[in-house]
């Protein structure tokens, strides 16, 4: 029964109104009717009309006008248009104003069904439309991003600014330190929200590979494209495309970045279409650009077309007021996912993780809080619950040779991160050949 | 007390085509059943621009001479019925009233082209009746795609559907005194 859908009949003949109301009743609709434009506007200002059939031509306010008014009070109320001598003229004049569509009288029952069937379902799907929009607003755009300290501020700061316009952003700091959840939230600020936001990690995959997954390709373009596929800028239209890593971006695909940045379309490989997008550029990295600007190993045009504003996150030794906010954050955010009832950790411990250096920012505190809440045991997490004993850090020979600090560092490094060497290498900033060297070199072993 | 339903047979169809009909009708609503001759005057109902008959003036004449309000009234006409907003109708009632009609015009073969085939002519007929009478006991068009109080727009839905209602219309139907 559709007795939740409401049908107001605005006709100044009253045989009209009557037998449309008859009609609607034995389906179960509330329907109501008004003879004139005055009589429309009170019913509407007493109660909410989902979809409205209204004769163009009436005394006084004719049907046109009333939609005005109608809209002005009910933005989202669904008109249909009822009309004596159907023209093209006031079909498109009716459905220019906005209406859901317009009817000749007499009309087919099985047409009107159809209609109010259609118009039920359109309304319904706007409804959920805005519901969803809603919910999408809601979602935690800064709240991921933790921290009160004074250089998180300034962040929060440029990141509203910024989200606004359409600005190309480069987002600088360490590795760890949340370049990419600064990337999300200036998206989810922005009016490209509704699109989606691309993440493609240029470090993470050899040029060729980039090059493909970036433009995309066409059947047959190299030996294994069996099918077309979409790259990472056509998925963007209309929304962001993080580059991530953007430092480690080959010559060759800096040339191609360019000119797609410049021109806004390109064309896949192996392919001659030319492909018009719409997106906006974030992009991030941990390397000293300037540098490698300096050094030829990226392109000074690239550069400035990339960095027009720049966020700089400040690393977690640099505020580290914000590490008992983190560190809560961590301990609820695990306690959940994990059902397990720590809700704290004691004094000492946060004193130990307050005092680390993180050279691993937020992902290795990160890393440090979810293993103690393995191992932890309710009510807090206590200091033999981390997952590396911080307070050796301390205990790094303060004295002697640059080698033997360096391999206390690695070896700590290495035990925090259980010997996984691609993050171990990653928090080292070196690449793996050469952590590897070192630990051959310091005779370092796997416990 | 007994509910009662009244035939009002204004069309060229004689009482005994419709005996199985009004039985069918006794069992659906669980009421007595009567069929009588009738007429209509026609001429006041008749649209000249439209060249059909207006069944809201149709329905006016079954109840100014319906003498129980109790009694269900249901006419049968032969003539193309409409309501001034749509271009036709099979047929009309009062919604939880008294009053309803029916017209055989769109419900048979011939007006589509096609052979003569009274049978389904009747079943249709029965369909409508069904159907226009239990808007007069109060229900409303059923979603339900076999029950009789399907809304039909074109005749081939009335085919679709079956003469009784469904369960959910039925129990309503059952509250109904």
């Amino acid at each position: 029964m559709n007795n939740r859908t409401s049908i107001l009949i605005v006709d100044d003949e009253k045989i009209v109104r009557e037998s449309l109301t008859k009609w609607f009743r034995e389906d179960g609709f509330h329907v109501g009717s008004a003879e004139d434009a005055a009589a429309a506007i009170r019913q509407l200002q007493a109660e909410r009309w989902d979809i409205i059939l209204l004769d163009i031509k009436m005394p006084g306010m004719d049907g046109m006008e009333l939609q005005q008014r109608i809209k002005e009070i009910d933005p989202l109320a669904t008109i249909i248009f009822i009309t004596a001598h159907a023209s093209v003229d006031t079909a498109v004049q009716a459905l220019k104003s906005g209406a859901f569509d317009y009817v000749t009288k007499p009309v087919d029952p099985d047409y009107l069904s159809h209609l109010i069937r259609n118009a039920i379902k359109q309304r319904a799907l706007m409804q959920e439309n805005i519901k969803l929009k809603e919910q999408i607003a809601e979602f935690p755009k800064l709240d991921e991003i933790i921290g009160e300290s004074p250089a998180m501020q300034q962040v929060f700061e440029m990141i509203e600014t910024v989200a606004k316009t359409d600005t190309t952003v480069m987002i600088r700091g360490e590795s760890g330190s949340g370049k990419e959840l600064i990337a999300r939230a200036i998206h989810s600020n922005s009016e490209r929200r509704y699109f989606p936001i691309v993440t493609i990690n240029c470090g993470a995959m050899p040029e060729g590979v980039l090059e493909s997954e970036l433009f995309g390709h066409e059947r047959g373009a190299f030996t294994g494209a069996q099918y077309r596929r979409k790259g990472r800028l056509e998925l963007a239209d209309q929304g962001t495309l993080f580059l991530d890593e953007i430092g480690n971006v080959g010559m060759k695909t800096q040339v191609d970045l360019l000119r797609v940045l410049e021109t806004k379309q390109f064309t896949r490989v192996g392919g001659n279409e030319v492909i018009k997008v719409d997106f906006r550029i974030i992009c991030a990295t941990n390397k000293d650009l300037e540098k490698a600007v300096q050094e030829n190993t990226f392109r000074e045009d690239l550069y400035y077309r990339l960095n027009v504003f720049t966020i700089f996150v400040p690393p977690v030794r640099e505020r580290k007021s914000d590490i008992p906010l983190l560190v809560d954050y961590f301990v609820k955010k695990y306690a959940h996912a994990m059902a397990k009832p720590i809700a704290s950790i004691s004094a000492e411990a946060m004193d130990v993780l307050v005092r680390h250096n993180w050279p691993g920012n937020v992902r290795e505190l990160e890393n440090a809080i979810e293993r103690a809440m393995v191992v932890g045991k309710p009510p807090a997490i206590v200091p033999e619950d981390l997952p590396f004993r911080l307070s050796e850090k301390n205990n790094m020979p303060h004295t002697g040779s640059l080698a033997a600090v360096e391999k206390v560092h690695i070896a700590q490094i290495l035990e925090q991160n259980n010997w996984n060497i691609s993050r171990s290498a990653e928090i080292l900033e070196i690449d793996r050949v050469t952590l590897y060297n070192k630990i051959h070199k310091y005779g370092l072993r796997k416990p | 007390m007994p509910r009662e339903i009244q035939i009002l047979n204004g069309s060229a169809l004689w009482a005994r085509n419709l005996s199985a009909i009004a039985r069918r009708l006794q069992e659906i609503f669980k009421a007595t059943v009567s069929i009588v001759r009738a007429s209509f005057d026609m001429r006041a109902a008749h649209d000249a621009s439209r060249g059909q008959t207006n069944s809201t003036l149709l329905l006016a004449q079954i109840l100014d001479g319906a003498d129980d309000p109790e009694k269900k009234r249901i006419g049968i006409v032969d003539v193309d019925l409409f309501i001034p907003i749509l271009t036709f109708v099979f047929g009309e009632a009062q919604l939880g009233g008294i009053a309803a009609i029916v017209t055989t015009h769109r419900l048979s073969n011939q007006y589509y082209g096609l052979a003569r085939n009274d049978v389904l002519m009747l079943e249709r007929l029965e369909k409508e009746l069904a159907h226009e009478i239990g808007h007069t006991f109060g229900l409303y068009h059923c979603h339900q795609f076999e029950c009789v109080m399907r809304a039909s727009t074109y005749v081939e839905e009335i085919d679709l559907k079956r003469v009784y209602p469904c369960p959910a219309c039925a129990a309503i139907l059952s509250t109904e005194c």
